[in-house]
């Protein structure tokens, strides 16, 4: 009898304990799927009001549903030229973007890998003068130090080119301090190795250093592109020329006309072009997460 | 430097050449004209330049606008690294947690992190539009009349709410890589003695990820100063007007629209010291770091 009441005592307490971690589970995924709503729904919004006929739009603001002319606020986004010269479209300014954020990324890589394998590699006298010089450059943002940056570059005549636009962003040293950490970390034996086989410094660093490193390029790769793409300031000084305009210097253009107020903006275009200018850097973000959060969590420290 | 380094000279100037030629012209040249810039006074027409000494400075401290500006960034900051800090801290300790779909959840929670400053803003101008703004509908339900770009703090709350949404991302992400870098020792230890969830919470997982977290509030001032910019300039449509603007947004205006060389520059070289005071101050811990791994 006794033995009974225990074990019925012992299964109500656990059933209880596992109704309630149950209840604790459910109480964690709430908070998630809040925050992954909290994250989603702005941008659902916008690519749902990106279907809409400006005048709905204008009417009652963003859209939750879609309407029917997403096909065609697309189209003109993308094919119709449109600024104050007519000279520019969503294609070029996408093609903009994206020279901006392979030229940086690739740049800033290759400039950062062959400084990092000179500092590493090499029995250089001023080699630490060479790295706290560069490191010193992780120090100031180019927002600090943007007007003087601006008259450099203007007194350079290098205004309205991609030169201007890319260059001066690769002034910074993360990706030569990402390699220099990566490789410090690389085995000692392999340059011995190399040495007896007889490989001279171009053909270590070819042959065995870029293979050894790929996954780091991918990763660095992968936050320099999405740097670089996503990147307005500079640009917005920059470029005046209309057909170097990114699509995010673009965004600019739609919000002064929300400004301006004299017309009705075209509200269905301009949430199509956001749509457009946020796709690329995040199906990259997403398809290739391990080697973003990799070099975001790496090149950070 | 590797013990078993080349010998060569040549070879690796020739590497180096290109990122300090880079540096030098594009880093070290701007920086240094700031410098000399902040203490001269550029006459409007462009007719030369007068030495004033440390009069700029004193200028910024007599302005109304940049005291403002001064002001609001520091409340700014605070709220901005304090929200974008917390709720990620949360998401992150419960996608930790979780098992099932904690892959799916990971993803939802860091994809904003590819979303541009500026395309942001836009999407805050949409919700948060005077008459067709889908949050001011909602704020009007409950009495509240917001109004973007005319009242100082309703421009305020949209600029940090945006900015606190596509700052939680990146904390998500530093966050939850520190939960998992936990030892499972030290997490089935912290269950046998302890088992409230809330008081582990706080007594081991909390002390456990303070580097992480003073690492990230570092990049959360930065980010609060500089990277708000496009945030910034599209919530306020470009208009600096009576709106609440930062001290980066400062800089610009009086650079680029006010063509104060001068002053532009001197602000430029306030933030210059300031980044350097928070860098020496993050150098400081980074050392202490260290030892905790």
């Amino acid at each position: 009898m006794a033995d009974i009441t225990q074990t019925r005592v012992q299964a109500t307490t656990r059933t209880t304990t596992r109704k309630r971690i149950r209840w604790d589970h459910i109480a964690d995924h709430a908070i998630l799927i809040a925050g992954a709503l909290l994250m989603l729904v702005p941008v659902y919004m916008v690519f749902a009001t990106s279907s809409w006929d400006p005048i709905t739009i204008h009417r009652e603001g963003m859209q939750f549903g879609f309407g029917d002319r997403l096909a065609e606020n697309y189209d003109a986004a993308l094919f119709e030229y449109g600024g104050f010269t007519d000279s520019v479209n969503g294609m070029t300014m996408l093609a903009n973007s994206l020279i901006l954020g392979l030229g940086f990324a690739i740049g800033k890589i290759i400039v950062g890998m062959m400084a990092a394998y000179a500092i590493v590699y090499f029995r250089l006298k001023f080699a630490t003068l060479a790295f706290w010089m560069i490191f010193t450059t992780l120090l100031l943002p180019l927002e600090v130090r943007i007007l003087p940056s601006y008259e450099v570059i203007s007194w350079m005549n290098l205004g309205n080119t991609y030169t201007g636009l890319i260059v001066p962003l690769i002034a910074s040293a993360t990706a030569t301090f990402f390699f220099r950490q990566f490789f410090r970390s690389v085995p000692e034996e392999l340059i011995e190795a190399a040495r007896i086989d007889g490989a001279g410094p171009v053909k270590f660093f070819i042959d065995i250093l870029v293979p050894l490193s790929k996954t780091m390029i991918a990763a660095m790769f992968i936050i320099m592109f999405v740097f670089g793409w996503n990147q307005y300031l500079w640009p917005t000084l920059i470029t005046t020329d209309e057909s170097l305009f990114t699509l995010v210097r673009g965004i600019r253009q739609i919000v002064q006309s929300y400004a301006d107020g004299s017309e009705t903006p075209d509200y269905g275009q301009a949430a199509a072009l956001a749509i457009i200018a946020m796709t690329p850097p995040v199906l990259i973000v997403v398809f290739f997460q391990s080697w973003f959060v990799k070099g975001l969590t790496e090149s950070d420290k | 430097m590797k013990r078993a380094a080349f010998g060569h000279i040549g070879f690796p100037i020739l590497l180096l050449l290109p990122q300090l030629a880079i540096i030098a012209i594009f880093f070290y040249w701007p920086a240094a004209y700031a410098v000399e810039s902040s203490f001269y006074l550029q006459d409007p027409f462009g007719f030369g330049e007068t030495f004033v000494g440390f009069d700029n400075y004193t200028r910024l401290t007599n302005s109304t606008n940049y005291i403002n500006a001064l002001n609001f960034t520091v409340v700014f900051t605070l709220l901005v690294t304090f929200f974008s800090l917390g709720i990620a801290l949360l998401l992150a300790v419960k996608a930790d947690k979780v098992i099932r779909g904690a892959k799916t959840y990971r993803t939802l929670l860091m994809w904003v992190y590819a979303i541009a400053p500026p395309v942001a803003g836009l999407i805050g101008v949409m919700l948060f539009d005077q008459s067709r703004g889908t949050i001011t509908q909602v704020l009007a339900s409950f009495g509240y009349d917001f109004r973007l770009g005319v009242n100082y703090w309703d421009t305020a709350a949209a600029m940090i709410t945006v900015s606190v949404w596509k700052q939680i991302p990146v904390n998500f992400i530093f966050f939850l890589s520190g939960l998992q870098a936990i030892p499972r020792s030290v997490r089935e230890a912290a269950m046998i003695d302890n088992r409230s969830g809330t008081s582990r919470f706080w007594d081991i997982t909390f002390p456990l990820l303070a580097p992480t977290g003073f690492f990230l509030l570092i990049i959360n001032i930065t980010y609060s100063l500089f990277d708000t910019f496009g945030i910034v300039d599209t919530i306020v449509k470009g208009e600096p007007g009576n709106n609440p603007l930062t001290l980066v947004y400062r800089v610009y205006v009086d650079g680029f629209r006010g063509g104060d060389l001068g002053g532009s520059s001197a602000q430029s070289v306030v933030l210059m010291i300031l980044v350097l005071i928070l860098t020496i101050v993050q150098f400081r811990f980074l050392e202490r770091r260290i030892h905790y791994t």
